[in-house]
């Protein structure tokens, strides 16, 4: 046969080929048929071939450098685990950031996963669609990966056994698990904006830069492995996510209101999420990176500012809630860890008091807040636990109905004050902790009517497994609340000091070093 | 002008990519941190294949960035020869 091979093609002409000319117009169906869900939520769309692929990757090129990922990540597990390589991380509190991070992000990532792949199927412009297409794939093996990594912790140390059944019932985890919740049950367009945009573009930084630091820090290499692998994946995925807003805003100057308000909504819910970020940097990292304040000012304040200085063109300002999230900065972090501090005895993980020369960091890293508000709310602790008598708080704390965040968060303006707010929908009283989630509950009320908030459900009597009867004479209710969380009460919750992985890791360790 | 940044993996492979920004960007500065480089350059950023194929010493393809990168900000604009980042404002 005589074939002559034509000229290499180029990246540009290889995607076009590949993925856009692979297309079609519909004939014997309309296409608003064929893609139901393009206009309820009032997004205009003139000309899909106005959607532009920054990355232009193929699917076969996709696979090859997925492939040399995985590769990559599975040698260095196996090595770390062949090589006890948990023994070598700073000291033992690190592994509780492990716990809280697989009861909330792999359930999130797989989450993730099925949003993508109802947006994948849902665009109506074949850009759109492969792209969300090989996210959705991304966002499985990321479930699939941080299990496999954090896996071999489970092998000797509590609180991770649980995180499958725990993620929809235990009461610190629904906070995380509303954000996907709720972008997954908007229409397409707002969950590009609450994840592709919001959660992606303008808030992964701060979720996965301080993780891997901080386990590069820590001497967590499974744990740094997955996160590096993941965020190869991200930096498309951020980029996904601002040419969806950039389209939808060239597209039609009436598209901008509605994205400014769902800018304004994603960033408040992303805001919020991150408390519990700021806690692990600030307070549960044995070895620190850097303050959340510092991470906020470098990828919110100053990248995010970029962004939004960016977008103004379009006519779209920052978030609403920018300058409340910069006055909080000082605080939030504080604030989640007392939360969780006190409420350790229901938690599948452990918590602590900062040591002396902690709290003397934090205070050089927080020079206008943490010596006057929180230092002596942590020596008042410190003393009454040296007394016997630590600060436990047994109650069921009252969620916000929107973002769900236990309500502990104070006023923006008076860091004494407990926030707040309430609204009355058809006769029932309802509670959030902000503004900007009482405004988000009055937009779509019938919406977050429907939330399933642990807490308060438990207190209905919701949170039992079958066949317990609350009505028994020897009825213990909170044996039966930590049986259906999936709580081993002694052994995965309450203070690190003391605790079985504390006093385990410290003979493992002794053992490994002498003979 | 508002910043652009690229975050990578630290490795043989990153050293010589961000050699080759630091030369092709005069403006461009160096962070490095634990793991991670950051090279940071005001408004717009050029990542060229040539400059990565000299400073590594192999061919490259610029879809393999993809396996070292951990953040970027910025439009992304990517062709054969060059991954731009830019800033409009």
């Amino acid at each position: 046969m005589d074939m002559k091979a034509g000229k290499k093609l180029g990246t540009r002409e290889r995607y076009a080929l590949m993925t856009r000319d692979l297309e079609w117009r519909t004939t014997y169906q309309p296409m608003d048929k064929v893609f139901p869900c393009m206009s309820y939520e009032g997004i205009k769309i003139h000309d899909w071939n106005d959607w532009e692929d920054p990355f232009r990757l193929t699917m076969d090129v996709y696979w090859k450098y997925q492939a040399e990922k995985e590769k990559k990540l599975y040698a260095i597990i196996d090595a770390f685990n062949q090589n006890n390589g948990h023994l070598g991380v700073t000291d033992a509190r690190y592994i509780n950031t492990l716990k809280l991070f697989i009861q909330s992000i792999p359930p999130l990532e797989q989450m993730a996963a099925r949003g993508f792949t109802n947006v994948s199927r849902q665009m109506a412009g074949g850009g759109a669609r492969i792209a969300c297409l090989l996210q959705a794939v991304d966002e499985i093996r990321h479930f699939q990966t941080q299990i496999h990594s954090i896996s071999n912790y489970n092998k000797y140390y509590n609180g991770l056994h649980g995180f499958v059944g725990q993620q929809s019932r235990l009461w610190y985890l629904s906070e995380r698990k509303s954000f996907f919740d709720d972008a997954i049950t908007a229409g397409p367009f707002e969950f590009m904006v609450a994840i592709g945009f919001a959660f992606e573009y303008v808030l992964t930084n701060l979720v996965f830069v301080p993780y891997v630091s901080g386990a590069a820090y820590n001497g967590d290499m499974a744990a740094m492995a997955f996160g590096f692998s993941a965020q190869s994946d991200e930096a498309r995925h951020m980029t996904l996510g601002l040419e969806c807003i950039k389209f939808m805003l060239e597209q039609d100057p009436d598209n901008v209101p509605i994205v400014q308000r769902w800018i304004d909504k994603w960033t408040w819910r992303g805001a919020r999420v991150l408390g519990g970020i700021g806690m692990m940097m600030d307070y549960m990292l044995p070895k620190r990176i850097m303050s959340f304040k510092e991470a906020w000012e470098i990828y919110f304040e100053e990248n995010g500012g970029a962004l939004f200085n960016d977008l103004a063109r379009y006519g779209i300002r920052p978030p609403k809630c920018y300058a409340q999230t910069v006055a909080e900065k000082e605080h939030i972090s504080h604030q989640a860890w007392l939360g969780f501090y006190q409420k350790s005895q229901a938690m599948s993980a452990h918590a602590w008091l900062p040591t002396p020369e902690e709290m003397d960091w934090l205070s050089s890293k927080y020079p206008n807040t943490f010596d006057k508000y929180y230092r002596p709310r942590f020596e008042l602790f410190r003393e009454m636990a040296r007394s016997g008598e630590p600060f436990d708080n047994h109650t069921l704390s009252m969620n916000c109905q929107v973002c769900q965040a236990t309500i502990h968060y104070t006023e923006p303006d008076d860091p004494t004050t407990l926030c707040l707010r309430e609204t009355d929908h058809q006769g029932e009283k309802y509670h959030f902790c902000s503004d900007h989630c009482r405004e988000i509950f009055e937009y779509e009320p019938e919406k977050y009517v429907q939330a399933w908030i642990p807490t308060h459900q438990a207190l209905q009597g919701n949170c039992f497994e079958p066949g317990v009867d609350p009505s028994a004479p020897d009825f213990d209710a909170k044996a039966a609340l930590f049986d259906y969380w999936g709580i081993r009460d002694g052994r995965d919750n309450g203070d690190f000091e003391g605790s079985e992985d504390q006093r385990n890791f410290s003979a493992w360790r002794k053992l490994a070093t002498q003979n | 002008m508002s910043k652009i940044f690229v975050v990578l993996q630290k490795g043989d492979e990153s050293r010589g990519i961000v050699e080759a920004i630091v030369d092709d960007n005069t403006a461009a500065e160096l962070e490095e941190h634990p793991a991670l480089y950051r090279v940071t350059a005001p408004g717009r950023m050029v990542i060229r294949r040539a400059s990565i194929e000299d400073h590594l010493g192999r061919p490259f393809d610029l879809h393999e960035l993809q396996l070292y990168l951990v953040s970027l900000s910025g439009h992304v604009d990517e062709s054969d020869e060059e991954f731009v980042l830019s800033w409009n404002a």
